[in-house]
């Protein structure tokens, strides 16, 4: 029941990040659908998923997504949006792949497996695991957002020195 | 309908609305939102299997689910920062009017 609630929150959340015109409105719409997410995460047993989603997602991405804004002083209030071609080739192509997981998802053998107990995982066993099992990945994770970092930087300062 | 079928449905559902913002919105910003909620959604499929899977206690989708997590915030960062460096050549979000490389 609680998992159908939040559910359509994260749904009605999405619709409404990519139907409203603001993008602002937009941003605020998709920390909603977030919340909606990690509430599910929590609802699944995934505590420790479910906080690093508010942390990662409503804490960093939408705050940089609205430093974005910010930046390129940008609301998409003025822009125009007007039904073309383009809309009925990606309405096409949206509900072709949508029908295509719809009809892997009723037809997989998966889902219609019985339901086991809530696993009892704890955030100390996530962080041995971490630490044990997938220390290498997590070191590859650590130079990844590394790079990413410094290149994040570098693409967005270049632009203001060549203008000096 | 199992709590699998209904996880997975709902993250279908936001695999679809994420393709619709991702090719309808004309906005770079928007475009990347898209692409966002096509990544959770994904992750929700992780946590979803990983929950209702035959082995939770191996951790493998909630380790998968935490790692994407990461990998999403590293290509949020840097997808800003070029919309941020094209906005500066541009002087416009819209993705309409990147057409230096077209033919």
């Amino acid at each position: 029941m609680l998992f159908t609630i939040f559910a359509i929150v994260t749904v009605a959340g999405a619709t409404a990040v990519i139907c409203l015109r603001n993008l602002v409105h937009s941003v605020l719409a998709l920390i909603v659908t977030f919340a909606g997410l990690a509430v599910v995460y929590l609802l699944l047993g995934a505590q420790f998923v479910g906080f690093a989603q508010v942390l990662v997602y409503i804490g960093a991405v939408a705050i940089l997504i609205v430093f974005a804004i910010l930046l390129t002083r940008n609301t998409g209030a003025d822009v125009r949006v007007s039904i073309d071609d383009s809309w009925v080739w990606s309405g096409v192509v949206v509900a072709g792949v949508f029908a295509v997981l719809a009809w892997a998802i009723y037809h997989s053998s998966v889902s219609h497996s019985a339901t086991l107990a809530q696993p009892a995982t704890t955030t100390q066993q996530i962080g041995n695991a971490l630490m044990q099992q997938y220390a290498l990945p997590l070191e590859v994770i650590g130079l990844l957002l590394t790079a990413a970092l410094i290149g994040a930087v570098t693409i967005a300062l270049r632009e203001q020195k060549e203008a000096r | 309908m199992t709590p699998l079928t209904a996880c997975l449905l709902l993250s279908a559902i936001l695999f679809a609305i994420g393709l619709t913002g991702a090719l309808v919105r004309r906005n770079s910003i928007l475009v990347l939102i898209g692409i966002e909620l096509m990544l959770n959604a994904a992750n929700l499929n992780f946590i979803a299997f990983w929950r209702y899977g035959p082995h939770p206690e191996a951790l493998t989708g909630m380790m998968f689910a935490v790692f994407s997590i990461a990998v999403a915030a590293a290509e949020a960062a840097v997808g800003l920062a070029l919309i941020i460096s094209l906005y500066r050549h541009l002087k416009s979000a819209n993705i309409d009017e990147v057409t230096s490389m077209s033919g």
